[in-house]
């Protein structure tokens, strides 16, 4: 690190962000690397999944040994095209790759197999929905301009081992997993996000959010922020107000969830000012986001002496999807992400509040899959949502691949509704289906939950609690219904749990002679 | 082992041609073992002096030999060249064998796979003999540049065989190996056979795998037969040739009819009447020695003998072809040979002081790689600068296009192209050392079929009066029209032979055992104040 760098590292002076918004206008802009999730990497026929012993899943093309040659895989140009289309792209009639030339360990060929001025799609937008906020601003729409849609490929994984920093500075070594090099990565580049004002760290985040529903919706990438198939890369910069000459920016990188990408972007707003106003100038660099400082730290300057003597990649030969392949590839996007939420919770009659858990749940797909097998949309968005959204968070992953289907939620949701089970042994039974025991209903009979149907019995229980209970069962003769709720338990504590609570309140209200 | 490998029959071996060898394992006369047997004496007789060789593998080719042996005892379908032995250059990746590009970095660089073209001779059951010296990273015109060492023209051992591929024409001129694989970036097949008086060919860009094959210049290099017949190399271009998916400059095609081609060839007064051979202009002349422009005249009245046109043609973007070669070829290797860094295979050279992982590559680097290596590199790193990038670079692009049109213009006039292969025939080690323009200079005339992408052949055109060595003349056809060479090279090679009282390569003099000393041979040294080692995969 030089001297310059050393200054503005650690906590720097930052100025207050409502006060910063009277003297400057931010500029964001936002570089997106979405891992695709083929079967195979960008150039070579090696494996993509996530979590293998490191350097096993590499080949002589993926590890730059000598003499191997690149191949351009058919599956990721599909997928770029597709994101560029969703993204209202053009999409290139003939592009090329090109070798993005710097030395780095983790990076197999000393090049990286990037697109460079040729990107397979460019001039796109999209429309983001920014929510309201807690300061009491509006919902609102914000169309955010797309420069490019480029493939590459991805660097290996370097782990520095020793020191303190876990930096390569002052480690005592360093090992690289091959596995990650060579796996396909659609770079998504915004042109400069202006006019978002005090909004702007929020339209941010809504355009990364948005980019992540649209991969979800277009099936291109697992989009696990978490595990890195999807990066953002924040420029900001600040213009003083009233100006239409760009600021120096600074590129945040490492902010990986959508909350960091808010808070990155306010964060180096407020640095920036604070430099700015003593008159300084902001040092053009790559900046570090720290998730649990909450602040950003100087990386490496970028100077004009980064020069990565791109040229055309002569190993490969140009990518030139045919127009009637786009149109074939149009015609598969799906419906737009936005839309489609309108439309279902209409649907569904969903509140804001509750569509957005679901989306964040990542849940729309199976609630609707689950309505269409026969729940209603209550239920199947109280079980995704609740339970098993729980449960995928728990065990970090998808709620999709818990093991359960929509299917068996359907069938839960007939358990219930039906009789056979209640609240708390339809858990019990999804506990099973987690585990693997079968369909909720085998995993019932297994586990012999079943509400106990025998009206004499419940009768009689309910008669004995009445009995005990007669100051409540007064007071519910009298008219406060509400009360049958304390009389509800203790029937099912009688019943140890195997009885229908609605059931019971229905005898009980009956008995006591008062119309439910 | 014995002097020399003398057959029931009497034969040498080693003198038989390609085709020759697998009629006689056909007939029963001899076999693949014998065959093989009778190479590796010559090899162990002659390497020493030559340095043709960087490694035998004598086990590999036997075992594989035997194998042929036996199934054709068991009256085995096999393939026309199987049990016929091959040289390969030191620049393709044979699976379990040392593979050095000539380099320092890559000394004891063993491959985990197989170049296609190695398994494209598998597959043909050809054995290989071992890997053939060149120049590092294949560059050079003289494999004086080999970080092992130069090898030795069979004619003369003071002389350079050609370059990059020095090894596999000084083989096959030798009578160590019948065939041989070569890589042509910029004549490093067809100059070596040029100045050992052997067949070199250049297929069209695309016509042969490269992959596995160590990459000097990408839109440049091609793969392509050495032999000492016209014959043969059609045989070897059949075997490597053909699309592979591996490679995505590969062109999607068939193997144009090379062999068929060889074998509708004919030396009789007007074989190739309707033929139209044209000159080209500006290749030749000023810098050409006088007995290798005699030998082309010559070779020109043969043409016409057998019922050719001569035409003059002109390619007026040549005289820019080497500029633009020497900003293209550097631009590309400086970034292929990135990758030898010394991180995951290699020679790694550690500096003192707990260095970083940037300063090994560094030292690596400048350790492992050669005067003209590094030469190259930093002129291709220049080159790819911004703000020099249009000015060298995109400018050279352009040059290249125009010399394509160029050639485009003159296919419209003639159907082959001819021109002396090289200026001079084989110069003496260590004349044009220090002198790289010099050296460059060699490759005038095969430049523009690497730039251009299309087929190049050399075959030999007689020895020059005034020194005794070998001349070639090179032929030039269109793209993916390979076979017009083979037609029009084999019916000029039978007829040279007729007009010259037999084949140049049967004049090669008695090759002595072992090699004066020469001036200007060079190794490269290693660094004081470091430490290396082999970093293994
Ligand atoms: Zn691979």
């Amino acid at each position: 690190m030089n001297a310059a760098t050393r200054a503005t590292a650690g906590t720097a002076p930052t100025v207050p962000y409502e006060e910063l918004l009277t003297r400057y206008e931010p500029v964001v802009g936002l570089e997106v690397h979405v891992e695709l999730s083929t079967a195979t990497k960008m150039f070579c026929g090696c494996a993509t999944g996530f979590g293998a012993e490191p350097n096993t899943q590499t080949c002589p093309v993926c590890l730059g040994m000598p003499g191997a040659l690149p191949v351009v895989n058919a599956t990721a140009v599909e997928s770029a095209v597709r994101i560029g289309l969703a993204l209202n792209c053009r999409i290139a009639e003939w592009c090329r790759f090109a070798r993005k030339n710097y030395f780095y360990p983790d990076m197999p060929k000393n090049f990286q197999t990037s697109q460079y001025d040729e990107p397979i799609a460019f001039d796109g937008w999209v429309d983001v929905e920014v929510p309201a906020n807690e300061a009491g601003g509006e919902a609102f729409t914000f169309r955010v301009e797309i420069e490019r849609a480029h493939m590459e490929e991805d660097t290996g994984k370097s782990t520095h081992v020793g020191g303190t920093t876990g930096r390569i500075h002052g480690a005592d070594y360093s090992v690289v997993d091959y596995n990650r090099a060579g796996i396909p990565l659609i770079e998504i580049v915004t042109r400069p996000i202006t006019g978002a004002g005090e909004r702007a760290p929020e339209v941010a985040r809504a355009y990364v959010s948005t980019l992540r529903d649209l991969m979800r919706a277009l099936d291109v990438s697992d989009v696990r922020m978490e595990q890195g198939s999807m990066r953002c890369d924040a420029n900001v910069s600040l213009m003083p107000t009233g100006s239409t000459t760009l600021g120096m920016r600074t590129e945040t990188k490492n902010v990986n969830s959508l909350r960091s990408v808010e808070r990155a972007v306010r964060y180096e707003m407020t640095r920036h000012a604070a430099v700015l106003d003593a008159g300084q100038a902001i040092l053009q660099e790559t900046r570090h986001w720290h998730e649990d400082t909450g602040i950003t730290t100087s990386g490496r300057p970028k100077s004009d002496a980064d020069d990565y003597r791109y040229f055309p990649e002569p190993d490969l030969v140009p990518v030139a999807p045919s127009r009637e392949d786009v149109e074939r590839l149009r015609a598969t996007l799906p419906e737009n992400p936005a839309e489609r939420r309108r439309r279902l919770q209409d649907a569904w009659g969903f509140t804001d509040l509750e569509m957005r858990d679901v989306v964040n749940a990542g849940a729309v797909e199976v609630i609707e899959e689950t309505v269409a097998a026969g729940a209603s949309p209550a239920a199947a968005r109280k079980w995704w949502t609740g339970v098993l959204a729980r449960r995928a968070n728990t065990d970090g992953v998808a709620v999709t691949e818990l093991g359960v289907t929509p299917a068996h939620v359907a069938e839960l949701d007939g358990l219930v509704t039906s009789g056979r089970l209640n609240d708390s042994m339809a858990r019990q039974v999804l506990d099973g289906v987690v585990a693997g025991e079968g369909a909720p209903a085998q995993v019932a009979d297994a586990r012999g939950l079943e509400l106990v149907q025998d009206d004499g019995a419940l009768q009689a229980a309910v008669d004995k609690v009445v009995a005990a209970n007669p100051d409540v069962a007064e007071k519910i003769r009298g008219g406060k219904v509400q009360a049958v709720g304390a009389l509800i338990g203790q029937v099912m504590k009688q019943m140890r749990g195997q009885a229908d609570a609605a059931k019971a309140r229905e005898l009980i209200l009956t008995t006591l002679g008062v119309e439910g | 082992m014995s002097e020399t490998t003398p057959t029931d029959a009497g034969r040498d071996l080693t003198r038989m041609t390609a085709v020759q060898m697998a009629d006689a394992m056909a007939a029963g006369e001899t076999t693949s073992e014998e065959l093989v047997q009778a190479h590796l004496d010559r090899i162990e007789r002659l390497n020493p002096a030559l340095n043709a060789f960087l490694l035998v593998d004598a086990d590999g080719a036997l075992a594989t030999a035997r194998e042929v042996d036996a199934a054709r005892a068991a009256g085995e379908d096999l393939p026309r060249l199987a049990g016929v032995p091959v040289a390969v250059k030191d620049i393709a990746c044979t699976q379990g064998l040392t593979t050095t590009a000539g380099s320092r970095m890559l000394e004891h660089f063993v491959p985990p796979y197989d170049a296609t073209i190695v398994t494209r001779l598998r597959e043909a059951r050809m054995p290989i003999l071992g890997k053939t010296n060149m120049d590092e990273f294949a560059m050079g015109s003289s494999t004086e540049h080999s970080a092992f060492g130069p090898t030795r023209n069979p004619w003369d051992l003071e002389r350079i065989p050609g370059g990059s591929g020095g090894g596999s024409s000084a083989a096959v001129a030798g009578f160590l190996a019948p065939l041989a694989i070569g890589s042509d970036t910029g004549g490093s097949i067809r100059q070596p056979a040029a100045v050992t008086g052997t067949v070199g060919v250049k297929p069209t860009y695309g016509g042969v795998s490269r992959y596995g094959v160590i990459a000097l210049a990408s839109s440049l290099d091609q793969i392509g037969p050495c032999a000492r017949t016209v014959a043969d190399a059609a045989l070897l271009h059949e075997v490597l040739g053909g699309h592979d998916p591996m490679d995505s400059t590969s062109i999607d095609a068939p193997v144009p009819p090379v062999v068929e081609s060889v074998a509708g060839a004919s030396a009789e007064d007007g074989s190739l009447a309707g033929l139209k051979v044209g000159v080209v202009k500006e290749i030749g002349g000023e810098g050409f020695q006088p007995g290798v422009q005699q030998r082309f005249d010559e070779a020109l009245e043969e043409l016409r003998a057998l019922g050719a046109e001569i035409v003059e043609v002109s390619c007026p973007h040549f005289t820019h072809a080497m500029a633009a070669y020497y900003l293209i070829l550097p631009s590309e290797a400086s970034s292929n040979l990135a990758r030898y860094d010394a991180m995951r295979y290699g020679r790694r050279t550690t500096p003192e002081d707990s260095p970083s992982a940037e300063q090994v590559m560094a030292a690596s680097r400048d350790d492992a790689f050669g005067d003209e290596v590094k030469r190259r590199i930093i002129l291709g790193t220049y080159a790819l600068s911004s703000g020099y990038y249009d000015a060298y670079y995109g400018q050279a692009q352009k040059v290249r296009t125009l010399i394509a049109r160029d050639l485009e213009a003159a296919f419209g006039q003639a159907d082959v192209l001819v021109s002396p292969t090289a200026p001079t025939t084989a110069f003496r080690i260590g004349d044009k050392l220090d002198d790289p323009m010099a050296m460059y200079l060699n490759d005038i005339a095969t430049i523009p079929a690497n730039l251009a992408g299309i087929p190049g052949m050399s075959i030999p055109s007689g020895l020059a009066p005034e020194d005794g060595l070998p001349v070639g003349i090179q032929l030039l056809a269109p793209a993916m029209e390979d076979q017009r060479l083979y037609a029009v090279g084999a019916a000029l090679e039978a007829r040279l032979a007729r007009a010259q009282g037999g084949p140049v390569v049967d004049r090669l003099p008695e090759v002595p055992t072992t090699a004066p000393e020469v001036p200007g041979a060079r190794h490269t040294p290693g660094t004081a104040g470091t430490h290396t080692e082999e970093v293994r995969a």
